[in-house]
């Protein structure tokens, strides 16, 4: 399997596209340590994209009903990727570790799960959240890992166009009327104390960064933070000040809506065990 | 916009200008040739084709609700992705349409408030619910299937812009088909239970999708002038007996039945014949009595009204950039 870079989002080199099955069938097996880092970044991107898919239908306009749901068709593209790599360590497909897994099971971050509020406090989640995608995909491009390093350069082309997507309209949010300005400083209030979870170190990430297999969430604070601060002055708005919420660590044990997303996502998968669709 | 019709009465004297035009349109049409948004046109034309292209986008902005009910569910993350870009597709192609429409003099704007309103239609069959995921493939392989079945012709309709419209509307279309037909035949081919939920929607479906193509013939006094207009190229009756030609073998193969007694070959005719579908139900639904009107509305007034104010700060922001001759930004919405 090769993964030469090219220029295009689709492909990563001539006629060969990487594809989810391609992984799961690949020679690579991902090794145990390896596969829960692969598992908690592809857990925030299904958890993202199952949230951002409730907008299609519902979005303000038209052409955010596209904006949105291509954001999420990505977001689920990458957590097909990284969980059908996290699965070759245990025998798992991408969906047995998607729709069978309990809540204790994922390792996603409050930030990605919480709910989607209205259109300012679902941007504000769409900055945080494709600002920290950015750095962290643009270092894990030179992951030591041949499959991390693949799905990164894939995800970055496409988490480019969601943080350009994220601060066009943090900005006309912010610079329109009192009161878009009052509902997007709402929504980066509101959610502004999940974001340090995004970059907590753990057992995981610390020796597999030393080996440059993956990036050390702790040093993506400091970039990640420094562009967020900047956009949200840019946009007229107020970095906000609350602190940060305890427990974040990706166990959901301080978190309530990883249940009833499972619940939703889960409900006709597990209807049917066994059964192929 | 000329207040001209295309069938003056004695007494009205066309101005010379409207009687070229009206030449000049004439000439068009028999030639097989294209109308475009500049060339004179009847007022009945702009007017009809107006109504045709608006309420074909407002069906597919309507029609993306019954799927997007199982986006969350989906029961693979492949399938997921797959019904997300698919119900993406329907917002595409309300989009080409209301430009398409635009084309003709109405802004997109009052199309919308048309349809919120309740004085716009949209197709009948999405006021049924989508209970299960097998109403995915049911919908992709009967209902895009009988769109593929009017809207083929349909790129060749005499005005331009919604023929072009069409013909990349097809391609995606053609892809829907497949992929219901995908979840059928998977279903079909799976646990019993699966195979009993793609029947039965099926079963629900077959009646609404055979509607899709409007009342038969007889019933459809409008026909006949947009056949002559060449917008429409073939009657209702013959698209829908097309239509069952074509699923009855998509059946078998799916290993699933349709639900009319009636549905046999016609050697004399070289056509199935199917038995009568219930126009009374039909008409109720058309009015608004379906079991589902009444919410698909609801939802589509809430999200236009919740996203008011969205649509409100993005204009200003688009005025007060242009004020500050900033670079202009071409894809801010409501500007």
């Amino acid at each position: 399997m090769s993964f030469a870079t090219n220029d295009t989002a689709t492909k990563h080199s001539a006629g060969v596209a990487i594809t989810a099955e391609e992984i799961a069938a690949g020679e690579q097996r991902a090794p145990e340590d390896v596969a829960r880092y692969a598992l908690a970044l592809g857990d925030d991107a299904l958890m993202l994209g199952q949230r951002l898919s409730w907008w299609i239908s519902r979005a303000p306009e038209l052409e955010e009903d596209i904006a949105l749901g291509n954001i999420a068709l990505d977001l689920v593209g990458h957590a097909r990727f990284l969980l059908s790599y996290a699965g070759t360590a245990w025998g798992r497909t991408e969906d047995e570790l998607a729709y069978f897994r309990d809540e204790e099971e994922f390792r996603s971050v409050r930030l990605v799960e919480a709910e989607n509020g209205d259109f300012g406090r679902t941007i504000a989640r769409q900055l945080y959240y494709s600002f920290y995608a950015y750095e962290l995909y643009s270092r894990l491009r030179e992951s030591t890992d041949a499959t991390l390093a693949a799905i990164a350069d894939k995800a970055l082309k496409e988490v480019l166009y969601h943080q350009d997507h994220a601060e066009q309209w943090l900005n006309r949010l912010g610079l329109g009327t009192e009161e878009s300005a009052r509902r997007m400083q709402r929504g980066l209030d509101e959610l502004w104390p999940y974001v340090p979870e995004l970059f907590h170190d753990d057992d995981v990430t610390r020796p597999l960064a030393e080996q440059g297999v993956a990036v050390l969430p702790s040093s993506l604070e400091e970039p990640t933070m420094t562009r967020i601060r900047a956009a949200i002055e840019e946009a007229g708005l107020t970095v906000p000040t609350t602190g940060t919420a305890r427990g974040g660590d990706r166990s959901g044990e301080m978190s309530e809506y990883r249940g009833y997303i499972l619940a939703e996502m889960q409900s006709l998968a597990r209807r049917h065990p066994g059964a192929s669709w | 916009m000329t207040q001209t019709t295309s069938s003056p009465s004695p007494a009205s004297v066309p101005s010379p200008e409207d009687a070229a035009g009206q030449e000049n349109f004439d000439r068009l049409i028999a030639q097989d040739s294209r109308i475009e948004p500049r060339d004179w046109m009847p007022q009945a034309y702009r007017k009809s084709l107006t109504r045709q292209v608006s309420q074909h986008a407002h069906s597919e902005i309507i029609g993306m609700q019954p799927e997007a009910n199982w986006i969350t569910r989906a029961p693979s993350l492949k399938r997921k992705a797959i019904l997300m870009a698919k119900v993406q597709d329907e917002a595409g192609h309300g989009l080409y349409l209301y430009s398409a429409a635009e084309t003709l003099g109405t802004p997109r704007d009052e199309l919308n408030e048309q349809l919120l309103s309740g004085r716009a239609k949209y197709s009948s069959i999405f006021n049924y619910p989508a209970r299960t995921w097998a109403d995915m493939g049911a919908i992709g392989w009967l209902v895009d299937g009988a769109a593929i079945c009017n809207q083929v012709p349909l790129c060749r309709a005499s005005y331009g812009p919604y023929g072009r419209a069409m013909v990349r509307i097809c391609k995606e279309e053609s892809f829907h088909q497949r992929q219901g037909w995908e979840i059928l035949f998977e279903l079909s081919h799976g646990t019993p239970e699966q195979k009993q939920m793609a029947q039965d929607a099926v079963d629900r479906t077959y009646g609404p999708a055979l509607q899709m193509f409007g009342p038969p013939d007889a019933d459809s006094p409008n026909s006949q002038q947009s056949m002559a207009w060449k917008v429409k190229r073939f009657s209702n009756d013959e698209l829908r007996q097309r239509f069952v030609d074509m699923i009855v073998p998509q059946a078998e193969a799916l290993g699933l039945t349709l639900p009319d007694p009636d549905l046999k070959w016609n050697e004399e005719r070289g056509h199935y014949d199917f038995g009568p579908l219930d126009w009374d139900e039909f008409t109720d639904v058309i009015k608004g009595n379906g079991p589902m009107n009444a919410q698909r509305m609801a939802r589509r007034i809430q999200a236009h009204e919740e996203g008011a104010w969205v649509r409100e700060a993005a204009a200003a922001y688009a005025r007060r950039q242009a004020e500050q001759n900033a670079p202009a930004d071409t894809q801010l919405i409501g500007a």
